[in-house]
């Protein structure tokens, strides 16, 4: 029978169905971090019993540490980040390793795990964070998780789940100048809406996303969570396996070329169908950016701030309560506007092609006056990369800070954040009110964005700055 | 596992779209391992832009001091799946959400903790939202899952649907991981299976093979 791919890495991972009629399916990686481990950790330990899969479970330091440069595993008033020297003792109590600070592996796990090989494609993958999507630009079917799940998946290795609809997601034609994956996800989002994929997994699929490098696809499934998906993926490709091959933990030599066989075989059926499917059309799409207060309320750079007074009844409160924490007249253009700070960072954008877009954008500009511009490399390799390459040299020769790979500003949980009214330029996923700091005003937009940003000191149409062509 | 089968108190008008878990229970900018769950529930909310208490914001009205039953719009618990989100409803005694629709990762932490996820029909979500807007904390509604009701204080009935999945684990407060540990065979048996079809699977280090 036809099958879509998510039906394929479903039906292959289910171990069995439970009494309640829930499929309980296998976790080939388990990736945690300090947030929610140590909570997991204690609940095990009090109900008696063992991790089942050390060696399938890993712990990353993501969330909670500095980003600034030099920075240590202490925090403000120089002890050790509490939820940290937790996770870190739970980790060894049941053999887990920790990528930690030191080791060439840290990072934001959903940057991490793709890049040292760990998350192959057809294999499932969970992380007790919603952005666990993101390695689904592999074509694996990853899942966030709440605490509880975690500790189950811990003890069992599986996730007792009903398999979700399926929903198809076709993108279409070749986009505009600076214009990029994260520009293409804002699009869908403001087309869907917020809750647009629930009830969902999402496959991307078109010419658009054939078209995205890796890193482009890590980052569009990303944002698949803001969609109201659990999950997204996109089937894997000849790019797909380029990109793995030599990976530090994929597979080598014949077990390589037997992966490469079953792998081959992973895309959805051309006769299958799905619950939903839709078609959105990308061609000449214009750097996107959000004016208000969630993912979904994004237009291109050339646009204008909706009037509530136009809108129905019903939406009025919600636009209205917007623009006002956004601190935006109605109808206003959202090109210069004046801009407090920038981040270039977190698990949606801050890959190695990430920082060299933003990188040509700052080379032998100057942040300007007023400006705090933070870069934030998304793991320590891609750090050690972009070092290698001189664009440290070029950020801070532009005045931004270059830091240490974190979450960092994107949650603010590391203590990295906005101060009130300030308006940010952010290449994070959440423009949630207070996300980035209380009272903070975030605007959700790609590298390029941010980095002109950053440079001009307002918001900026980067094809104007730097002329059409990218 | 929490079980839940009966709960009566007084239902809070939150009525809005997409109330994420960053407004539900912000992660704050230096997040403990000994939360105060309660005080983090809607904290953010409890004050307005200027940082100063809110007294219009509904959870700080007298009346919803103890609030039982949290009253929503769509799209409720969008954003993270910290499941901190549901335990600081716990933690102030709401053990019943009602809401157009859920998040789907919210919903399942809802479950994982004994708390009720409530969808009513299109039409009948409307009438009871204006009846806990016009109540304001006057009365008490009940909830019986078993018979999948809620009950507003002057005796209005509303007949919500529920899978009986769902329905199950909440009303026997079934421990999930247990249960699962009881197919531990099945467990093994697909590890073996997958380490001869697909050993890169099995294998976290499978460089090394
Ligand atoms: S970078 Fe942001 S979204 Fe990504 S894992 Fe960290 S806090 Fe979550």
């Amino acid at each position: 029978m036809a099958a879509t791919l998510i039906d394929k890495i479903w039906d292959s991972h289910v171990v069995g169905r439970r009494p309640d009629g829930r499929d309980l399916v296998y976790i080939d990686r388990h990736v945690l971090h300090e947030l929610h481990a140590p909570h997991a950790f204690s609940k095990l330990a009090k109900a008696g019993r063992a991790v089942r899969r050390p060696d399938l479970t890993f712990s990353a330091v993501d969330h909670t540490p500095r980003s600034t440069p030099g920075r240590t595993d202490r925090n403000a008033k120089g002890e050790v980040i509490e939820l940290l020297a937790a996770m870190r003792e739970g980790s060894k109590r049941n053999g887990i390793r920790v990528f930690d600070l030191a080791d060439a592996e840290h990072g934001i796990s959903h940057v991490v795990a793709p890049e040292i090989g760990m998350v192959l494609p057809g294999s499932t993958h969970a992380v007790p964070d919603s952005h666990a999507c993101t390695v689904g630009g592999l074509g694996a079917l990853a899942f966030g998780c709440g605490t509880t799940e975690l500790e189950h998946i811990l003890a069992t290795q599986c996730i007792a789940m009903e398999k979700p609809k399926r929903m198809r997601v076709r993108l279409e034609g070749k986009l505009g100048p600076w214009a990029a994956a994260k520009d293409i996800a804002l699009k869908i989002i403001s087309e869907i809406g917020v809750a647009g994929g629930r009830g969902h997994f999402i496959e991307f699929a078109g010419g658009a996303v054939r078209a995205l490098p890796i890193e482009g696809r890590l980052t569009l499934c990303n944002l698949a969570i803001e969609m109201g998906s659990r999950t997204g993926l996109i089937a894997p490709d000849d790019a797909t396996f380029q990109w793995i091959a030599g990976r530090p933990w994929a597979p080598q030599g014949a077990m390589w070329d037997r992966a490469l066989a079953t792998w081959r075989a992973l895309s959805s059926d051309s006769d299958a169908s799905f619950d939903r499917d839709i078609v959105i059309d990308c061609e000449s799409l214009e750097p996107q950016i959000t004016w208000g207060t969630d993912p979904g309320q994004a237009f291109g750079i050339s646009g204008r701030a909706p009037d509530p007074a136009s809108a129905p009844a019903e939406r009025r409160a919600a636009l209205e309560r917007a623009l006002d924490y956004m601190g935006i007249a109605p109808g206003e253009a959202i090109e210069g506007l004046a801009v407090h700070r920038v981040f270039i960072g977190s698990c949606t954008n801050a890959r190695l092609p990430d920082l060299e877009i933003a990188a040509d954008i700052a080379r032998g500009r100057k942040v300007a006056e007023g400006v705090n511009a933070l870069v934030v490399p998304g793991s320590a390799k891609v750090k050690r990369d972009a070092e290698a390459k001189g664009l440290d040299r070029v950020f801070r020769d532009a005045g931004f800070i270059w830091g240490e790979a974190a979450c960092s500003m994107c949650a603010g949980a590391n203590g990295d954040h906005g101060e009130r009214g300030e308006r940010i330029l952010s290449t994070t996923n959440r423009n949630f009110e207070n996300r980035q700091g209380p009272g903070a005003r975030t605007h959700l937009v790609g590298p390029a964005l941010a980095a002109a940003a950053a440079v001009t000191g307002k918001i900026t149409d980067v094809r104007k700055l730097m002329g059409g062509a990218a | 596992m929490l079980a839940f089968t009966h709960l009566r108190g007084v239902a809070v008008p939150l009525i809005e779209d997409d109330v994420n878990t960053d407004q539900i229970a912000p992660v704050g900018l230096g997040p403990r391992l000994n939360q105060d769950y309660a005080e983090l529930l809607f904290k953010r909310r409890r004050v307005k832009l200027d940082g100063s208490p809110d007294p219009g914001f509904v959870l700080n009205k007298p009346q919803f001091a103890r609030p039982a039953i949290l009253v929503s719009g769509r799209n409720f618990g969008c954003g993270s799946s910290r499941e901190s989100a549901v335990w600081a409803l716990v933690a102030v005694g709401i053990r019943c959400v009602v809401a157009r629709v859920f998040a789907d990762i919210y919903r399942e932490n809802c479950l994982q903790n004994g708390v009720l996820p409530v969808c009513l029909a299109e039409a009948d979500a409307d009438r009871f939202d204006a009846l806990v807007v016009a109540d304001d904390g006057a009365g008490e509604f009940s909830v019986d899952l078993a018979a999948q009701t809620i009950t507003g204080p002057g005796g209005e009935r509303f007949v919500f649907e529920i899978p009986p999945m769902d329905k199950q684990r909440l009303l026997r407060g079934l421990d999930d991981i247990g249960m699962t540990l009881d197919q531990a065979n099945e467990i093994a048996a697909y590890e073996a299976r997958v380490a001869a079809l697909a050993p890169w699977q099995q294998r976290a280090d499978i460089a090394k093979l």
